[in-house]
């Protein structure tokens, strides 16, 4: 495997560390970086080759303690330690991300300095681009070392290795682990004869002869940092503290309090909740809906995985019964779904857009900003919509039905506006947006990937109704709504005007009427989705039950006739 | 890097020879590269630069035409290529150093079956290559077919067939086309071009139109009269016509009338799903006089008794499909019924025809449905049905081969599930959307129907454990019976 690598990029770094009177030989034998080897321990005692090593840590995700492989071994043998984490206010003022997901960012990096000034150390928040900050640091603080944890996507992984190079021209030596997911992506994309899996059942099956997940690196504490030490200055709070939303430009006058508030802490102490509920099993075992689990729940985990705040290796082995030595799928499931979608992603930058991504199917989306604003703004006229999108607003968070349920109404259901600009809306209020799950997950729910069943769009009015038959979850989000009875409350412009009199709210005056006959948009929009998967000569449901006229036997003609002539079969797989 | 350029320029203004870039992992359905003239170009004398082809191929295309190229005259053209061709190639052969393979001794058929598998762009690269490319290049047999798509930048993401490619088409290759379908967005201005070019299509013979709206469906937003005359132009003109597809468009009687007037003999696919302007006279005009028709799809507030009988008549070819649409306009609404007699009569006549109803109906809407036998093969209900009318499905469709339920009530489908099973002894493929069922119940379900199920779609979220399975048994036990890997489908969960 190493003949494929050039020899320039082989390299082994040898250095001693003086502990407890004996000499300590670390040689880390790394192929681009990555080490491969270590061979730590080898006793000696040659005092004249001792340096001095500084190290960086750099956090991005992973803002966390616990099971945190790369940070540990950067304090291995290290004199002093800075854990940094990069950030451009003047980029933040202006990025597309909302206000929950920063306030949610800021409270992980407090955390994360409280939790380091517990082991003498602080958090440096730099402020800046990293191209432009590295360089500095290398040079100021006379690093030797910088480690940080594997960024999968295609924009972390060019990022990462632009900041190698300049490290390698500053003679730093780079350290980096993989602890954001459960697996080696690349090993089970050469599993897989080179590509990514692009049914989830391949993906288990690929899953299911990989070995056995790694355990979790040990927790940093005071022991493991040892003679590591970090320097601090007078001014520290000044030049490096973390952030404030208003130092972000944010207006945080009348700001609610966090419902899912940043941290690790926080997401440890959640883990915790979690495995007490003795109903959690069973939970996990029906993913299904009620009125309960649409609300933020005291021991949901999705943003505290996103950030990093919780390990999906502690999760995964805590999860564990105590008889079997792998929990249950269906306690981890949620976990590999995020892995299934990063190791899609991890090769394609264009995993986020439809042109030119490969594995998107091209669909003929309208472009309609109207309606997308009165989507992402909650003014759809369907309560059901409505509350979500207010929910996700305000709280950052909606439960995996939801997002089903709004996906499907903006892109093959009803609106047929692309799913790309839903993505957009979710990667400004969704905590737990993540490049990869985020893109991924709105191409299978508008069937523009991953060969999935398309026939059936989930109603605006029947599945709330179904999951929440008494409506207070409307009513809690939308409180104009309240004084609707339950019978009317998903479809309020079908009520009386006595009953929206009573209800002291007139449907197309205090709230909107609905924005698109549901029954005729799923009827064009169904048979839309039929047409251009019929032309998918790719697709392995083309064989379905298509007679072909005499008129159109011409082969020239075969692809008008595709979609000119009646195609009886719904289904296609 | 040419071909790459030439890739890029394609999506520019080619109808690409798919809909891009498939699900598989593969570049996509498209053909891959040809011999084109990049291959070998030791023989060829011309391998100028893309940019210099580009601007060839302009020329070449706003040369006016020479000759009138009527369908008669095209044996003889043939004949001239291939003289003028085989000049060339003696031409070629003095100065050919090499002398080994020749492009210009490829015969013509070869080089048109090669240019049938290229984009329209690469042929019109492959056109600049000699004389005798070009010719090959302007073929009928290579315009039969074409797909115009109309999109604006402000209403859609994609790319719009270029303008002058249009023009080009109109102008030389109008009487070529048979095939013909145009791809609108949502906007009225691509309506609009669509209908444009119809109009001008006076000296054409189409075999097959379709107006296909890729998006909202636009052509219902033009002034009837104004899209009624370009769509006449073509009925009037084309004689011919065997398949029209006009879903969502403002056709009306009238133009039906004159569609049948000149079109009768070769009509045999017409849909017309969504056309609020056509009466249910409008549409039995056609039924009486076009006896060749084997295909039609409309909405149900057309379809009468009359009608069935119309189709049924001895005069008339056995129907294939016969696509029905039930869609309400106002909750509430009533439905006229069709009478069981008519129903049997189209099964007398055409034994084997099937029929496919797509409801988009509320709950309290199907009063008049499944109250007798109608002959359904594949049926579909879009929104929420109760467990009562699904019952009476059971018992009322013996022909049942395909059914689709997106939703249903708050209670399982379990007895409606096993008498369907029992009762529809042809069924082979059925979905199930937001449908909860008891674990027990689908596997009896798939149990009862076997292997004859080739399609079987349900999602995990809506399976109801019991007591005898649970989520884990039940994708083993389903593929037991239906001899082969089956599993529920899967929604992420994030």
């Amino acid at each position: 495997m190493t003949n494929s690598y050039k020899i320039s990029a082989l390299f082994v770094h040898v250095h001693v560390v003086k502990e407890a009177g004996y000499y300590f030989f670390l040689a880390n034998l790394s192929i681009g970086g990555v080490v491969i080897l270590n061979t730590g321990g080898l006793k000696k005692r040659t005092a004249h080759l001792v340096m001095v090593v500084n190290t960086i840590h750099w956090f991005r995700k992973g803002l966390r303690l616990h099971d945190n492989p790369s940070l540990l071994d950067s304090i291995a043998g290290a004199d002093s330690l800075r854990c940094v984490y990069i950030l451009d206010p003047w980029f933040a003022g202006s990025s597309n991300v909302g206000i929950n997901r920063w306030r949610f960012l800021l409270q992980c990096l407090e955390d994360l300095d409280a939790s380091l000034r517990k082991l003498n150390s602080r958090l440096f928040v730099i402020r800046g681009q990293p191209t432009d900050v590295f360089p500095r640091l290398f040079k100021d603080w006379k690093i030797t070392r910088l480690s940080y944890e594997y960024d999968s996507e295609p924009f972390g992984k060019e990022r990462d290795a632009a900041i190698k190079k300049l490290a390698s021209e500053a003679g730093v030596e780079v350290t980096v682990r993989i602890s954001h997911t459960l697996y080696d992506l690349d090993k089970i994309i050469e599993l897989n004869g080179g590509q990514s899996p692009l049914t989830y059942k391949r993906f288990q099956a690929l899953i299911s002869t990989m070995d056995a997940v790694e355990t979790p690196a040990e927790t940093i504490t005071a022991e493991i940092m040892g003679r590591c030490a970090t320097p601090i200055s007078d001014d520290h709070d000044e030049k490096f503290g973390v952030l404030s939303l208003e130092e972000l430009g944010f207006e945080t006058e009348g700001l609610s309090s966090a419902v899912w508030p940043g941290g690790e802490s926080e997401a440890l102490t959640r883990l915790e909740r979690h495995l007490e509920r003795k109903a959690w099993v069973a939970n996990f075992e029906r993913p299904r809906m009620n009125a309960n689990s649409l609300l933020a729940s005291p021991t949901g985990l999705s943003p505290y995985l996103r950030f990093g705040c919780l390990s999906c290796r502690h999760f995964y082995f805590n999860s564990q019964t105590s008889t079997e030595s792998v929990p249950p799928l269906s306690l981890y499931g949620q976990l590999l779904w995020r892995e299934f979608f990063y190791t899609a992603a991890t090769n394609n930058p264009c995993f986020d857009k439809m042109e030119g991504n490969p594995i998107c199917v091209q669909i003929p989306w309208d472009r309609n900003p109207e309606a997308l604003a009165k989507w992402a703004e909650g003014r759809t006229g369907f309560p059901w919509i409505d509350a979500i999108m207010t929910q996700l607003r305000q709280e950052g968070w909606i439960h995996h039905l939801a997002r089903h349920a709004i996906a499907c109404f903006l892109t093959r259901g009803d609106l047929w506006i692309s799913w790309e600009e839903g993505m957009k809306v979710f990667e400004e209020l969704l905590l737990d947006a993540d490049w990869s799950v985020n893109a991924g997950s709105w191409m299978w729910l508008s069937c523009s990937s991953f060969f999935q069943q398309f026939f059936h769009c989930y109603c605006p009015v029947g599945f709330g109704r179904r999951t929440d038959p008494n409506g207070d979850y409307i009513r809690r989000y939308l409180p104009i709504l309240r004084g609707f009875p339950a019978k009317y409350i998903y479809d309020p412009w079908n009520a009386p005007e006595g009953v929206q009199k009573l209800a002291k709210c007139i449907i197309g005056v205090h709230y909107p009427k609905p924005m698109v006959n549901h029954a005729e948009a799923s009827r064009i929009n169904i048979e839309r989705m039929k047409q251009i998967y019929q032309q998918l000569t790719c697709y392995r449901g083309l064989v379905c039950l298509c007679t072909q006229l005499v008129s159109c036997s011409s082969s020239s003609a075969g692809k008008i006739h595709s979609f000119i002539c009646v195609r009886q079969s719904i289904i296609v797989t | 890097m040419k071909r790459g350029q030439k890739r890029g320029e394609k999506q520019e203004d080619g109808p690409g020879p798919g809909p891009g870039p498939g699900p598989g992992p593969g570049p996509g359905p498209g053909p891959g590269p040809g011999p084109g003239p990049g291959a070998g170009s030791s023989s060829t004398s011309c391998s100028s630069s893309p940019q210099s082809c580009k601007r060839l191929r302009r020329d070449d295309l706003d040369e006016p035409e020479q000759k009138q190229q009527h369908q008669h005259e095209e044996q003889e053209q043939k004949q001239q290529h291939e003289e003028q061709q085989h000049k060339e190639q003696q031409e070629q052969e003095t100065y050919n150093p090499v002398g080994g393979a020749n492009w210009v001794r490829l015969p013509q058929e070869i080089l048109l079956q090669i240019f049938q598998y290229l984009p329209l762009l690469d042929r019109a690269f492959a056109s600049q290559v000699c004389k005798g490319w070009n010719q090959v290049f302007h073929m009928p047999e290579l315009w039969r077919c074409f797909e115009f798509e109309l999109n604006q930048p402000a209403s859609s993401y994609l790319k719009a067939t270029h303008p002058d490619l249009i023009k080009q088409i109109i102008k030389k290759h109008s009487n070529h086309l048979q095939y013909v379908s145009f791809k609108v967005d949502s906007s009225t201005e691509s309506a609009e071009a669509a209908c444009d070019i119809l109009s001008q299509l006076v000296n054409c013979s189409l075999k097959t139109l379709g107006l296909i709206s890729t998006a909202r469906p636009s052509f219902m937003e033009l002034p009837k009269s104004h899209f009624i005359s370009a769509l006449t132009v073509v009925f009037v003109n084309s004689k011919s016509l065997s398949s029209l597809k006009i879903d969502d468009t403002p056709v009306d009687d009238p133009s039906l009338k004159v569609l049948v007037a000149n079109n009768s003999d070769t009509l045999k696919l017409l849909k017309m799903s969504s056309c609020p302007h056509v009466s249910p006279a409008g549409i039995l005009c056609v039924a009486d006089q076009c006896h060749g028709l084997r295909e039609l799809a409309l909405n149900y507030h057309l379809l009468s008794d009359e009608l069935l009988l119309a189709l049924s008549s001895e005069r008339h070819v056995h129907l294939e499909h016969l696509r029905i649409d039930v869609v309400s306009e106002n909750p509430g609404q009533q439905f006229h019924t069709i009478k069981k007699s008519s129903w049997e009569a189209m099964v007398r006549h055409s034994p084997k025809f099937n029929l496919v109803m797509y409801f988009f109906l509320y709950e309290d809407e199907f009063g008049p449905f499944f109250r007798d036998e109608v002959p359904v093969t594949h049926l579909y209900f879009g929104r929420s049905v109760s467990k009562e009318v699904l019952g009476r499905v059971g018992l009322t469709c013996p022909r049942l081969v395909e059914l689709v339920v997106c939703a249903n009530g708050l209670r399982p489908l379990d007895e409606e599930l096993i008498r369907i099973a029992e009762r529809c002894q042809h069924l082979s493929a059925i979905g199930l959307g937001e449908c909860e069922v008891s674990c027990s119940a689908f596997v009896e379900f798939v149990k009862m129907c076997g292997r004859r199920l080739s399609q079987l779609s349900i999602m995990e979220e809506v399976l109801v454990p019991d007591h005898k399975y649970g989520l884990d048994d039940i994708h083993w036990e389903v593929s037991k019976h239906l001899g082969r890997v089956w599993f529920p489908d899967m929604m992420p969960t994030w």
